[in-house]
């Protein structure tokens, strides 16, 4: 198998990946080679939205990019939307409103709330569910997500 | 680099030439699935298409009535006004595909290349006529969609050809899509239906997904639709409607599988083209 060399463009550094195999996908590189665990893999067919992360500001599933066409472009994961320990709006409106139990599918959505709101900052009911349709949550029942996005539309309001 | 990452169609043509072999990358969203379960394999050297200018554009020629739509026009786009106050129908097909991360990343001309038997957008373009641009090292060809289409996720594109556009008519009329699923959002067609009516030309077409091996088109229905429908108003007798839904379901030619029966996809064809064309005659004279 042809061991590849590339460089990624990720949360504003460039990293150097080494060893990649071909076809290997974003998801993969990011968690196995550049040690960026907060994305997460699931079902790895695009269908449950756990490793959601932009590139070039636009929402992906990492599963379906191939790490190696990514090059050049920015890549920004959930590590990168805010330093550690100090939580961005997105993150904390979570947390405030209990959006969060086992946790596994909240870096995507975070990802996906935050591509939405960049591009509709007062979205109605139905544009986030119809936008957060491809973030898949077991847990939640989906109430406190939803509740999670109205909160942060409400901080950006009063800012 | 086993992966070329071209930003010019002549670039991506050259790359082709040295490499005949290679594997071509649209979105992704089909074969990474592959890659990532071990079911199949790139070959070594892939030439990624998602950044070649050519194919990321499209454009309206209003003295044609035609849209050409690039091949690496993504779902998100074609949603988008201009393209989707142009071909309505594309639009409305491309909003039921997948998710917002599937829709930004999976594109048109990599829908046409999968040729799944349930691509949304596959019925769309034969019902609309559409015509598929084809580019080589050798040199290009245009080919009719429902001539490129000839099976399960099986085209008439040649080894070392590139899919490079899409050219649409924009149609004076009406025209919509619609689908069936387990669910509203991130599934795959369980049956689906385009109807598109010309009224410049005096023409219906309807095309079914999901119904057979590909795209499958209505014809004895079409003929009905022409000969009942009243081109001022786009309406159409109650009776003959129920007589167009049968002649519908009469054409697919659908199997039994793990989303859903033969009899209902069956069933689920007639029901659909009734509702379009229900829709087709409440939205009245303007399209």
């Amino acid at each position: 198998m042809t061991a590849e060399h590339f460089v990624l463009h990720v949360n504003g550094e460039d990293r150097e990946v080494l060893d990649s195999w071909l076809g290997e996908s974003l998801l993969s590189v990011l968690r196995d080679r550049l040690g960026l665990t907060g994305t997460k893999g699931a079902c790895e067919q695009g269908e449950c939205g756990s490793c959601s992360v932009l590139v070039d500001g636009d929402l992906v599933c990492s599963c379906l990019v191939m790490a190696a066409s990514a090059v050049g472009q920015r890549i920004v994961t959930i590590e990168g939307v805010a330093p550690e320990g100090a939580p961005d709006d997105v993150q904390q409106a979570f947390v405030d409103a209990g959006a969060v139990q086992c946790g596994f599918c909240t870096p995507g959505l975070i990802m996906a709330v935050h591509s939405l709101l960049g591009r509709r900052p007062h979205p109605t009911d139905t544009e986030v569910r119809e936008e957060l349709a491809g973030n898949v949550c077991r847990c939640t029942g989906y109430g406190r997500i939803l509740d999670a996005v109205e909160r942060t539309v409400q901080v950006r309001e009063r800012r | 680099m086993p992966v070329l990452v071209p930003t010019t169609l002549r670039e991506t043509l050259v790359a082709l030439d040295d490499h005949p072999s290679a594997t071509l990358l649209a979105g992704g969203t089909d074969s990474m699935v592959e890659y990532n379960e071990g079911r199949a394999r790139p070959s070594d050297t892939v030439i990624a298409l998602s950044r070649v200018a050519e194919l990321r554009a499209w454009r309206h020629d209003p003295a044609e009535a035609t849209l050409r739509v690039g091949a690496g026009v993504t779902w998100t786009e074609l949603m988008e006004v201009p393209p989707a106050a142009l071909v309505p129908a594309l639009a409305e097909a491309a909003r039921t595909v997948g998710s917002p991360q599937i829709r930004n990343t999976g594109t048109l001309g990599g829908n046409v290349a999968t040729c799944s038997p349930a691509g949304d957008g596959l019925p769309v373009l034969s019902a609309l006529g559409a015509t598929v641009q084809l580019a080589s090292p050798e040199g290009e060809r245009s080919v009719p969609i429902d001539e490129l289409m000839i099976g399960v996720k099986r085209t008439a594109l040649r080894p070392g050809e590139l899919i490079t556009a899409v050219t649409l008519p924009v149609l004076e009329g009406w025209q919509g899509y619609a689908k069936v699923g387990v669910r509203n959002a991130m599934v795959i067609a369980v049956a689906s239906v385009c109807v598109a009516l010309d009224r410049e030309a005096g023409t219906a077409a309807i095309a079914l997904g999901s119904v057979g091996p590909t795209v499958l088109r209505a014809a004895e229905a079409e003929a009905l639709v022409v000969a009942a429908i009243d081109w001022e108003t786009l309406a159409i007798p109650d009776d003959t409607l129920t007589r167009i839904a049968s002649l519908v379901s009469a054409a697919a030619q659908p199997i039994d599988d793990h989303r859903s029966t033969a009899d209902y996809r069956r069933h689920a064809v007639g029901v659909l083209t009734r509702r379009l064309l229900g829709r087709a005659q409440s939205t009245g004279v303007t399209s």
